[in-house]
């Protein structure tokens, strides 16, 4: 830049920079004599503030249950579960298990098609079963049980295994993260590390792939050629009847924001208000406040078996006597109204595996036990260092609760603050906590997600291969392999109460309560289902 | 003049060059795994491995550079990891929000800060200084969230004017564009708007008393046309500056506002991809601001010749 003494006096310069400086509103001012869109008020809209934003639209790929939900739009299961948590047909027709357990064979409804006009075949099933099995404990699990999985014929393929199975259809059926839903074979055989690139599915809804917005909107219409089955709606099964014209995603990342939005119409359906919002929401008679997940959620403190203290068992039973399931829910949700005082049920309670078989330990609290066993243990006065992801608020009052226990109990305890995205590297290694590593984590799992020995991966006992945490249990893999091949729900009740006994001695994590989040809607939404996984058929909107 | 624009334009090669990498460094030396992330919990050290290789994360980290950088030179921003649409594409849906807001955004904190600057200016140490300075106090330290929530309970709420939350384009629907901006727009504008109102004052004050003023009174010249053609045309170039340094302090309030009233724009992708450690978005929209940013110094810079018949390029 150079001065230069020349005179020069651009009279209008004052005014060009004012001027300027109004750009926006004579552009605002022009633009709004363009004719404005044209809403179509025909047009039936339910729009959901969801849990979460959409970031990946492959439920196979993420466990992420906003794409799980997504999923649940767009694409269909062979079989699905219903609100007696038994495992009914869906895109199946028929099936037949032969005399010997061994092979199962599947034919599929007929007249089922792709959103692209494809019809629904047996190799659609197949490359599908396959791509998710690669993915999902449960499938990898079943994997580990068969032999093959090979097509008939257009509608039937057979599943045969290597030894009887006992899960077969509640696998088939598994109603959470990852749902082994059924997509076109092209798609199908995606690498199951590497997203798929089309959405195209054979469910009630159509996702609109020009609308989707990532971080703000996702848009799905009806499938008008989408054939329900007959029976009533039920958790995943039945008919799946899509009312509305179109289901919009409003992803509202500000709570109180998405709270106001609800309150004054903008929205109609609100999946996950936090508790101390309800208030404002409870003032209006107009809006619903439900529990539509009957089975809520679990927390979970997870211990790291491989470095002291707690690969020490005598450790781990005296943190899980210093602490008790009210202090979290109290530290997480604070009103009673939305937890269970207390569920003693690895299982979970309200699940058909419930049982209270062990639990006295976490019943109540007792100090003075807790640091008698803490004595019996090896623990030498080291810092016990607790991940905690303060964005997080479940996470976050969880650690808090588990820090303040145990300094109670005279352990050394430090509380390292992080992001939930770098809690979920950090878990990972597995090097000791003063090179990188970790003592305790806190998490939570959805209740479907726990519902059995199998689908609940944070009691495997399987080392190197289990959870984060690695705890190596023999004699936990033979019950839950056990539990897999047992015939009938007596059978299985029997293995899983020895199960449990087995994990309240192990003590392979520690269930922190059961809770439950509350949905609200507004009076225009009418035929919400109470289900564990928010489901959008079946709902009118006026 | 061309001749400094085109080496200013040049000069911005080697700027956005050191924010890459310092950008790229940052990020990948920073904690958090998308690959680990991605993975889930069902997934084991393998798989883990397998995705960071997909990703290209298992490469030294200067062999990771190269490659971003070279499909950079390209014109190619990437692919988010997470949703796996191409970065451009994500960064193109957001740019029309965040560009309006900011737009209507300095264009109501201008037109507003400088006259109430001017005012307190030449009613310095009365009672209207007072009230103007007060309120540039206020505005300057009100959290951006706070005055929003305000804004949405009064303006949303109580008299139902405008929409709680959300974005209509412009080219959409002019008319409900104007209704989703203005709560937002005044949100971010008053911290703006408190900025330069103080900035305004101080210069003008300064200008106030210097021998020309005092001559053009003398020569009877009416007191508007002393305030605005003599004293704020020559207090401009400070004032000019202060508005696009104040830009900078603009893009922190826009991440808020964007959250607050659920505007999908650049601020709001950026902050999603900070919590998903999805390093191609964040490097892109880093860039982005960083461009913006310096392309707006520049024309800082050239306006200049505007107020100051002296400056020459």
């Amino acid at each position: 830049m150079t001065y230069s003494l020349r005179s020069r006096t651009p009279s209008s310069g004052l005014r060009t920079m004012l001027g300027a400086s109004l750009l926006a509103v004579p552009l605002v001012a022009a633009a709004t004599l363009a004719t404005p869109a044209v809403a179509d008020d025909e047009e039936s809209v339910l729009r959901i503030v969801p849990h979460a934003d959409l970031r990946n639209i492959d439920p196979i790929w993420t466990t992420a249950y906003i794409t799980r939900n997504h999923g649940y739009l767009v694409w269909d299961t062979l079989f699905a579960l219903d609100e007696n948590l038994e495992v009914q047909p869906q895109m199946v027709d028929t099936h037949e298990v032969s005399d010997d357990g061994l092979v199962y064979t599947f034919t599929l409804r007929e007249g089922m098609t792709f959103h692209d006009g494809a019809p629904v075949t047996a190799d659609d099933a197949v490359a599908s079963l396959e791509r998710w099995a690669a993915r999902d404990g449960m499938g990898q699990k079943l994997m580990d049980f068969t032999d093959s999985i090979e097509s008939v014929d257009d509608l039937t393929f057979t599943l045969t295994l290597s030894e009887p199975y006992g899960l077969v259809l509640e696998s088939l059926g598994k109603i959470s993260s990852n749902v082994p839903f059924i997509m076109p074979q092209r798609l199908a055989e995606t690498d199951p590390n590497t997203q798929i690139e089309e959405v195209i599915g054979s469910g009630p809804f159509r996702f609109v792939e020009e609308e989707w917005q990532p971080g703000n909107r996702v848009v799905y219409e009806r499938f008008e050629d989408y054939v329900p089955r007959d029976e009533p709606a039920s958790y995943a099964a039945g008919g799946k009847v899509a009312n509305v014209d179109r289901v919009e995603w409003h992803y509202i990342p500000d709570a109180s924001t998405a709270t106001q939005a609800l309150l004054a119409g903008e929205v109609d359906y609100y999946e996950e208000p936090p508790v101390d919002l309800l208030p404002m929401l409870e003032q209006d008679s107009g809006i619903n406040i439900e529990l539509i997940d009957p089975l809520g959620s679990q927390g979970v403190i997870r211990p790291n078996f491989l470095h002291p203290p707690f690969d020490d068992v005598y450790a781990r039973r005296a943190l899980m006597m210093a602490v008790q399931q009210s202090d979290y829910m109290y530290a997480i949700l604070g009103n009673p109204e939305y937890f269970e005082e207390f569920c003693g049920a690895y299982f979970m309670c309200g699940g058909p595996y419930e049982t209270d078989v062990g639990s006295e330990p976490l019943e109540e609290k007792n100090l003075d036990e807790a640091r008698a066993l803490l004595e019996q243990s090896d623990y030498d006065g080291r810092e016990v260092l607790i991940l905690d992801p303060t964005d997080t608020p479940v996470a976050h009052g969880q650690a808090l609760v588990t820090a303040q226990a145990l300094r109670e109990i005279g352990m050394n305890v430090r509380l390292v603050a992080m992001d939930w995205a770098t809690m979920t590297s950090r878990r990972a290694v597995r090097e000791a906590p003063e090179e990188g590593g970790w003592n305790i984590f806190p998490t939570w799992w959805l209740a479907v997600d726990q519902l059995n020995p199998i689908s609940n991966i944070s009691v495997s006992g399987s080392g190197d291969d289990a959870w984060f945490g690695w705890p190596e249990n023999e004699t936990i893999e033979q019950l839950r392999d056990d539990f897999a091949r047992a015939e009938g729900f007596d059978a299985q009740m029997a293995v899983v109460e020895e199960l449990q006994q087995e994990l309240y001695d192990f003590v392979p994590y520690i269930p922190t309560g059961q809770y439950y989040q509350p949905t609200a809607y507004r009076d225009n939404v009418t035929g919400v289902m109470n289900t564990p996984v928010p489901f959008f058929w079946n709902i009118e909107v006026e | 003049m061309l001749a400094y624009v085109i080496r200013r334009v040049l000069a911005t090669i080697p700027i956005m060059g050191i924010v890459a990498v310092f950008v790229f460094l940052m990020l990948h030396m920073s904690p958090g795994d998308p690959a680990v992330i991605i993975a889930g919990d069902f997934a084991g050290p393998e798989e883990v491995e397998e995705i960071r290789r997909q990703l290209g994360l298992h490469q030294p980290l200067i062999v990771q550079f190269g490659s971003w950088l070279g499909s950079l030179l390209q014109g190619d921003l990437g692919t988010s990891i997470y949703s796996g649409l191409p970065v451009t594409r994500l960064i193109g849906q957001r740019v029309e929000p965040t560009l309006l807001l900011t737009l209507c955004t300095i264009a109501i904190a201008v037109t507003c800060a400088i006259p109430l600057g001017v005012i307190a200016a030449w009613k310095a140490g009365g009672w209207l200084d007072r009230i103007v300075m007060a309120f540039a106090v206020m505005g300057f330290s009100m959290p951006v969230f706070v005055l929003g929530y305000f804004l949405i309970a009064g303006g949303s709420m109580q008299l139902g004017w405008f929409p709680v939350q959300g974005y209509t384009s412009l080219f959409v629907n002019p008319w409900e564009f104007l209704l989703h901006i203005t709560l937002p727009a005044i949100t971010l504008g008053v911290v703006y708007m408190a900025l330069i109102a103080r900035m305004t004052r101080a210069t003008m004050l300064e200008v106030l008393n210097e021998d020309y003023i005092r001559t053009a009174y003398a020569k009877g010249v009416p007191t508007h046309k002393v305030l605005i053609k003599h004293a704020l045309k020559n207090a401009m170039v400070p004032i000019v500056t202060t508005i696009g340094l104040g830009v900078a302090l603009l893009i922190g309030g826009v991440v808020v506002t964007e959250s607050v009233f659920a505007i999908p724009g650049l601020g709001r992708l950026t902050v999603d991809a900070v919590l998903r450690t999805d390093y191609p978005v964040i490097q892109a929209v880093i860039l982005v601001f960083s461009f913006a940013y310096v392309l707006l110094n520049l024309l800082v810079d050239l306006s200049y010749v505007l107020f100051d018949p002296r400056i020459r390029y």
